[in-house]
């Protein structure tokens, strides 16, 4: 099945209009910044809020170096520079309870935003920078590929032991501890991959934004909706976030443009009523309609 | 040289005092209700633009919108406590769920109030001119908008500061906070108090808001930097501590005028280093446990 | 020269103290009991010396090697190993991989996946749990999820193995099949030291016993010394 959507995907280009290949790109950038949130947050329970502080580091890469080296190294050094950052942060919050991990990450995007602004004002006189520009199939693919590494690392963790520590962690932290398990290790270094692939987002999308300035590249938004999308979709089964990311992207698209305005309290009312009436998300929708549906009431809540 | 440091000093008063309330206001609604309310900024900004309005379309002096903004916002705060928390109370199975669930609540919240004040108010940066005029202070001049609200951010803050380390209803506060089974047993009704935390936490975000406005520009996006900063001092405090955010507030605030000093940019960026100092080494804060 | 011993280990918990200046040791190869009314600090001090709580004073040596103030992991790693008292297991996993945590990250050199795997369907195998290797812990008697947590913390291959209330909660037979487990561990070799409420468990088990009270060692001494003690006998009827 996802075999069939991926060789759909690969083929998009050559038979879809550039509006829908450009669309189809944000979805898909959405959907790897959701999947590699939960890559961390969702086994280890742990709610990150850095996603845009990452992503931000991928788009002022590709803003600073995709003048003078090729997109693939670029690419790679966006996701090299955002693991770091998150090697650094996730050292020094990960090893506190959750809540301040919580709240460092919140902040983490306003203070690169300001560090940066100054940065920019002091040295180079100007606020944003003109970023490189690539061609919208480029950037399509580079996308996809980015998703299929993504699904494999995904994929090939899982399965692995570290997986499994990861697993242990989210269930059970002292427990874990007790057993063996590195528990700081094993988040920061979760941490770190996770954030790799936001920055290698940030980098591959700047380039269709062509210009960039701090406001514009550090939004807390890119923070938010991951979260969002994978609540929507439900965390409860494997797909749950990649489909609230589909959809979620896609009503990003047509709400945009038919409500600029409006958009975002949109969000706020859709996140709300999610957390209220659909706390197990679209999966959660997906497996009550498989069970015999809300009209004949014969199957409890679980 | 004096008339500098004096400057620094005061502004770093004025600053420490609406950190102190915006921080106070956070406290209540974390300590007590636990809800760590990521929206908390947006209720700064309400007070901030509220009064903006009514200064230049109605006329009304600025430290009267402290008597209309703050009770509406206890009642917005109280209101939403009543409908939304308190449904996802019932709702999460146990207090770690409910903690990040109403958090994501008030993410929700941020998105629409903030959508909602661009809607009326529009993206522009909004100012306006209120008791401008200089008055000399040992030999110096300062500005008397900002004089004032330093003094009104000192009362109000010393204020709520006692009320909630003196009175009977301080007093079910405190132990609510502490451990709500027992204190809904001794007869405090926990679903009134913590509705009333909820509230009484807008309204200081509000009166703060109120503030900022008379010394300093407002607009829409406001929010977000005064949350970030309203929970640093929390936990500069202490998680929890209401004196701590009061005793938190003032040093940031002193830190920050000094750092604005220097350079105006950089002030979130020292406030972020002594947050990450203060997680290598206490991060229970000043008056944490 | 002891397995594990510790020295003026202290505790405070806001004004109070919950461990206070005990110092106590154990031999190996012995199964010593601590006993206490609730509250004593029993657990405290298994949370001290299993590195899931920093002691304000005081010290731990294992295997002549000082590790308060090392993080759990490590600790177990050393080949000391814990169970809980409220009985943790990761709920929702199958309890195989409960046990498998156990043989893949708390043995002291690391095995290979199949290495692991092995070790811990012999873990499984010693506590009787073959059978249910597949099932997801949480849906367990509370007696199986005990040899659950004992087989995982077996499967760290340790030297030392503390057991929290393993007879908590359990019915004449299970309280029996326990005690049956607790010796055939004891055989293997691997010193035990556990906290037990359970009186006819311990007093059978066994070597030695060690009393604590408000935090303070009151007694120490074989079963027959302790039941006969004036001292415990107050402490356990002033309760």
């Amino acid at each position: 099945m996802l075999l069939v959507v991926l060789l759909l995907l690969a083929g998009l280009p050559r038979f879809a209009s550039l509006y829908n290949v450009v669309l189809v790109t944000s979805i898909l950038m959405y959907i790897i910044l959701t999947q590699s949130w939960v890559l961390f947050s969702g086994p280890t329970g742990y709610m990150s809020l850095a996603t845009a502080a990452f992503f931000g580091v991928g788009i002022y890469t590709a803003a600073i170096l995709g003048w003078k080296l090729p997109l693939p190294v670029v690419i790679v050094t966006a996701g090299l520079l955002s693991s770091l950052l998150a090697l650094v942060v996730g050292a020094l919050t990960l090893r506190l309870r959750g809540i301040y991990f919580i709240i460092f990450t919140l902040g983490l995007v306003e203070l690169i935003k300001n560090v940066v602004l100054w940065h920019a004002i002091k040295f180079t006189g100007a606020r944003g920078r003109f970023v490189v520009l690539v061609d919208n199939n480029t950037i399509y693919y580079l996308m996809l590929f980015i998703l299929v590494v993504l699904l494999l690392t995904t994929y090939l963790i899982r399965r692995s032991r570290y997986g499994l520590a990861m697993r242990s962690i989210g269930e059970d932290e002292e427990a874990a501890a007790h057993v063996g398990v590195n528990v700081t290790m094993v988040k920061v270094i979760t941490f770190a991959i996770s954030a790799s692939f936001m920055g290698a987002v940030g980098a591959i999308i700047a380039t269709r934004w062509t210009y960039i300035d701090p406001y514009i590249a550090f939004k807390s938004l890119y923070s938010f909706m991951p979260v969002l999308m994978a609540i929507f979709g439900g965390m409860g089964q494997l797909y749950g976030p990649i489909l609230g990311a589909a959809v979620f992207a896609y009503l990003e698209e047509v709400l945009i443009t038919k409500f600029p305005y409006y958009y975002m309290l949109l969000f706020g009312v859709i996140l709300l009523v999610t957390i209220l009436y659909l706390p197990d998300g679209l999966v959660g929708l997906v497996q009550r309609l498989r069970r015999g549906g809300w009209a004949r009431g014969q199957h409890a809540n679980t | 040289m004096i008339v500098t440091i004096l400057d620094v000093v005061i502004a770093g008063l004025l600053l420490g005092g609406l950190y102190a309330l915006i921080a106070m206001g956070l406290s209540l609604q974390y300590g007590v209700a636990r809800v760590l309310n990521i929206s908390h900024g947006e209720f700064i900004m309400l007070g901030g633009m509220t009064t903006w309005t009514l200064f230049t379309v109605f006329g009304l002096n600025p430290l009267l919108s402290l008597v209309v903004c703050g009770p509406l916002a206890f009642l917005l705060g109280f209101i939403i406590h009543r409908t939304l928390f308190k449904r996802l109370l019932s709702s999460s199975a146990s207090p770690g769920i409910f903690e990040s669930n109403s958090m994501l609540a008030s993410f929700g919240l941020l998105f629409i109030i903030q959508n909602l004040a661009s809607i009326y108010w529009g993206p522009e940066i909004r100012a306006y001119s209120y008791l401008r005029f200089p008055i000399s202070l040992a030999g110096a001049l300062f500005g008397a908008n900002r004089l004032v609200t330093l003094g009104v951010a000192l009362v109000i803050g010393l204020a709520f500061y006692l009320f909630v380390a003196r009175t009977r209803l301080g007093k079910a506060i405190r132990a609510a906070a502490q451990d709500p089974a027992t204190a809904g047993l001794m007869g405090v009704n926990i679903n009134t108090v913590l509705a009333l935390c909820f509230g009484l936490g807008a309204a200081l975000a509000a009166i703060a808001g109120v503030l900022i406005s008379i010394s300093y520009p407002v607009n829409t996006s406001m929010g977000m930097e005064y949350t970030i900063i309203a929970i640093i001092v929390v936990v500069l405090g202490g998680l929890g501590s209401i004196p701590g955010s009061f005793i938190g507030g003032f040093l940031l605030g002193v830190v920050g005028s000094i750092v604005i000093y220097i350079d105006p940019l950089l002030s979130l960026a020292a406030y972020y280093l002594i947050f990450i100092v203060l997680l290598l080494v206490r991060p229970t804060g000043i008056m944490g446990k | 020269m002891p397995i594990l011993e510790g020295e003026g280990l202290t505790k405070h918990f806001g004004g109070l103290a919950a461990v206070s200046r005990v110092d106590f040791s154990v031999e190996e190869g012995e199964i010593v009991g601590l006993i206490g009314p609730n509250g004593a600090g029993k657990t405290t001090l298994f949370n001290l010396i299993s590195g899931a709580l920093v002691p304000k004073e005081g010290t731990v040596r294992f295997q002549d090697r000082k590790i308060n103030g090392l993080k759990p992991h490590r600790i177990c790693r050393m080949g000391l190993a814990r169970t809980f008292q409220s009985v943790k297991v990761f709920p929702n996993m199958p309890v195989f991989e409960n046990v498998l945590l156990g043989s893949l990250f708390g043995t002291s050199g690391g095995m290979s996946s199949a290495d692991a795997a092995g070790e811990a369907e012999k873990a499984l195998e010693f506590v009787g749990l073959s059978a249910l290797s597949s099932i997801p812990a949480k849906d367990l008697t509370l007696a199986n999820q005990k040899r659950v947590e004992v087989a995982s913390a077996l499967a760290t291959q340790p030297e030392l193995l503390l057991l929290d209330e393993m007879m908590a909660g359990l019915n004449a037979t299970e309280v029996a099949e326990a005690m049956e487990l607790a010796g055939r561990i004891h055989d293997r070799g691997i010193t035990v030291f556990m906290i037990e409420h359970v009186m006819r468990a311990i007093m059978n088990v066994c070597d030695r016993i060690m009393v604590l009270h408000h935090g303070e060692k009151i007694a120490e001494g074989t079963p027959q010394e302790i039941a006969a003690s004036k001292t415990v006998i107050e402490v356990y009827l002033g309760e």
